[in-house]
């Protein structure tokens, strides 16, 4: 064994990586060999941190120290300073945005300090493409541990106990699909994993897979064993290719070590796993449609009942499970449900994991325990709105979600409260928005996504969408009528109650959400034509205020279409027959003598 | 895989390099690392305990390092902390006497006294 006296983290994740972590990794292990020291300290390659607008990440043990936005160039002073000299570099460490002072380790920072991590417990901690790290963290232990003491059915029940629901959106038992798939009868059962994560916005499935893809596949083998299948499927997105490329060293590693494969812990229990490649249709992330998608055809969803636990794969016993659900499970079976159950609300146990995107000072990827308040998220862990404007709703549940109002802020969050203020859980994404943020153009923006995703099989989802988008569009130009309101209304029951999956199900939700908490913001465009929060640009007239305007003509110098015109140091007037409303002028002005209304 | 023993047994092995990472209370030697002890040869010494510790397979043991403590004559400075008891700061430590320090300290839990900084010297 080498025995290294300090380890060094750095994130490999997606977030990171697009921030060049690997510039700087390589450039660490190129200074440390220089002087010497690649013999005492490891560089070690991790998932996900979570704190993604402040990548790339680096943590040093064993001091935990956290590093965050560093570049190639800072790695001479990391190395001089902090590894040979013992000095932590100060200007790197991380600063909570109302303090002075900045905090050294990573446990103390407010951001994770709220956490409770379960499903993300090895990511950013072990090095997702070496197998022994997995299993240092005690994994493959569950997989034994059913293997030699428990019954499929007493897996399932352990399961069931826990209170574990489907962390993909629909929230459905997974015991109970277990169970389901455990008691139909066939030859041949199959494990899918559903890793076609489509919300936008969403990233907490591809942060899993790469920070942690042993996890999963332990789980499959796991639910595997529990319904008498031993073949499972994941199915990924190939945009996702550091996640594929992760699962793909993870199954080889895993058959290797003979934990994937043939005659596992020899118990007589097979199971294999392949990879299925998605091309990123978001209607795939259905169950019926990827499972269609992997049998080669088109993915197109098909009616339910016979539901997959029945007839899936091939026609065969199905059980269909997302990324996220899986993780889960591995530490039920260690850690007992008792443990699972202890966390959460009544009907939502555990955690659940959220990608923090929008108005909000700390994006990234976090989890919290069920029933923890929108609140929480938002002020503690999230670091509140920037630049102190005024939250005005958070849209949980991507495009098949809903707004959630400032006066639902402390609403605890679990899937029952979700559903009863018209939004959903959904697979997690979370996005803040400010007072700047329109919220008919938010509405009209995930149906635009929905209506270009509908797979166009079942007609109120592929000219139900269309015909609202047409509405929301036309209300955003100014053209909207009053009838368009109830219109929507009316279009959104027949496509909720008439479509053939949960995507058009779904897709009225943030129409009908955006007109429950504010209505006043349509009629706004609808009987006034003004945008109040100033984003539609139809709605909008630029003016600029002579009081103010000190006559400098930077502003008619900036505006392409010549419509500002004026005398120097005389107040400068703009012509609305020439002006597009770009904006120009109003970025450009010194003296805020610009506005729009 | 066999069986649960074979499992066992790479997590032994697995557990024992990633222990620096994990938050388990080990002991740990500080190398003081200022300019007093780099030109003292504190370097030397640090090599000598990463040598010692590998030699011994030893793992579950936190390695740092420190600035100048102030008492640059008694350089290079090694200080050994074990969890719950008072740190011992050994003086003038060479590398080749900081490893009857980790068998004598670490391993069999006596520190060396005679070695020790003593103040009111």
């Amino acid at each position: 064994m080498e025995f290294y006296r300090s380890h060094v983290l750095v994130c490999a994740g997606t977030g990171c990586t697009s921030s060049d972590s690997q510039l700087v990794r390589r450039e660490l292990l190129k200074q440390l060999a220089e002087k010497g020291l690649d013999k005492e300290i490891k560089v070690v390659e991790t998932g996900c941190f979570g704190f993604c607008n402040l990548g790339p990440i680096m943590v040093v043990y064993p001091e935990g120290t956290f590093y965050c936005q560093v570049k190639p160039q800072d790695v001479n002073e990391i190395v001089e300073e902090h590894f040979i000299k013992g000095r932590p570099v100060q200007r790197l460490l991380y600063h909570e945005p109302d303090k002075e002072t900045r905090t050294l380790e990573f446990d103390n920072i407010e951001f994770f300090r709220h956490q409770k991590r379960v499903a993300l417990a090895n990511c950013g901690h072990i090095n997702p493409e070496v197998i022994e790290e997995y299993i240092a963290r005690d994994g493959y232990f569950a997989l034994a541990r059913v293997l030699h003491e428990m019954t499929p059915q007493e897996v399932i029940d352990v399961i069931k106990k826990s209170g574990l629901r489907g962390r993909g959106g629909g929230g459905f038992p997974t015991g109970v699909k277990w169970e389901f798939a455990s008691k139909s009868q066939g030859d041949q059962k199959y494990v899918v994993c559903n890793a076609d994560e489509g919300d936008p916005g969403a990233f907490m499935d591809r942060s899993v897979l790469e920070g942690d893809p042993h996890a999963v596949l332990e789980a499959m083998a796991i639910a595997g064993y529990a319904i008498g299948a031993n073949q499972g499927y994941i199915y990924v997105r190939a945009e996702y290719p550091i996640a594929v490329e992760r699962l793909q060293t993870a199954i080889k590693q895993a058959r290797e070590l003979g934990l994937l494969g043939k005659n596992i812990f020899s118990k007589g229990f097979d199971f294999d796993i392949d990879i299925r490649l998605g091309a990123g249709a978001f209607v795939c992330g259905e169950e019926t449609a990827l499972l269609t998608s992997i049998e080669g055809r088109r993915g197109e969803p098909r009616p339910r009942p016979p539901f997959p636990a029945v007839a899936g794969l091939w026609g065969k016993p199905t059980i269909i499970n997302n990324v996220e659900t899986f993780a889960n499970v591995p530490p039920i079976i260690r850690n007992g449900w008792e443990w699972f159950a202890s966390m959460g609300t009544e009907k939502s146990k555990g955690t659940k994991v959220f990608a923090l995107a929008g108005k909000i000072n700390n994006t990234g990827l976090i989890e919290v325990p069920m029933g923890t308040t929108l609140r929480t998220i938002i002020y503690d862990i999230g670091g509140g709105i920037p630049k102190g404007k005024k939250f005005k709703a958070a849209q949980t549940g991507g495009p098949s979600g809903g707004c959630i109002p400032a006066e639902l802020l402390d609403i605890e969050i679990d899937y029952d409260n979700l559903t009863a203020i018209g939004s959903m859980m959904g697979s997690g994404g979370l996005i803040v928005m400010d007072e700047d943020n329109c919220m008919v153009d938010i509405a009209r923006f995930f149906l635009e996504f929905t209506q270009d995703e509908s797979c166009g099989k079942c007609p109120p989802c592929r000219i139900g969408t269309k015909r609202m988008l047409e509405i929301l569009t036309r209300i955003t130009e100014g053209k909207g009528t009053p009838e368009d309101l109830t219109n929507l209304e009316t279009l959104a029951k027949t496509i909720k109650n008439a479509s053939l999956c949960g995507l058009g199900q779904t897709a009225p939700n943030p129409v009908l959400s955006t007109l429950r908490y504010f209505r006043h913001e349509y009629e706004a465009h609808i009987y006034d034509k003004k945008c109040p929060a100033g984003v539609c640009q139809a709605l909008l007239t630029y003016k600029i205020l002579a009081e103010k305007c000190r006559g400098c003509g930077l502003c008619a110098r900036n505006c392409p279409t010549n419509a500002i015109s004026g005398k120097v140091k005389e107040p400068y007037v703009i012509d609305v027959e020439k002006c597009i409303k770009c904006g120009a002028c109003l970025e450009k002005c010194k003296f805020a003598a610009v506005i729009k209304e | 895989m066999r069986s649960l023993e074979e499992l066992k047994a790479i997590k032994e092995k697995a557990e024992k390099t990633i222990s620096v990472r994990e938050n388990t209370g080990a002991p740990t030697i500080t190398v003081a690392m200022g300019t007093c002890g780099i030109s003292n040869g504190a370097r030397e010494v640090l090599n000598a305990v990463i040598e010692e510790l590998n030699t011994r397979g030893l793992a579950n043991i936190h390695v740092t390092q420190t600035g100048c403590p102030g008492l640059c004559h008694k350089e290079p400075i090694v200080t050994i902390t074990v969890p719950g008891k008072n740190p011992y700061m050994y003086g003038k430590v060479t590398p080749e006497n900081v490893k009857k320090i980790i068998v004598q300290h670490i391993v069999n839990n006596q520190p060396v006294t005679e070695w020790l900084v003593n103040l009111e010297e």
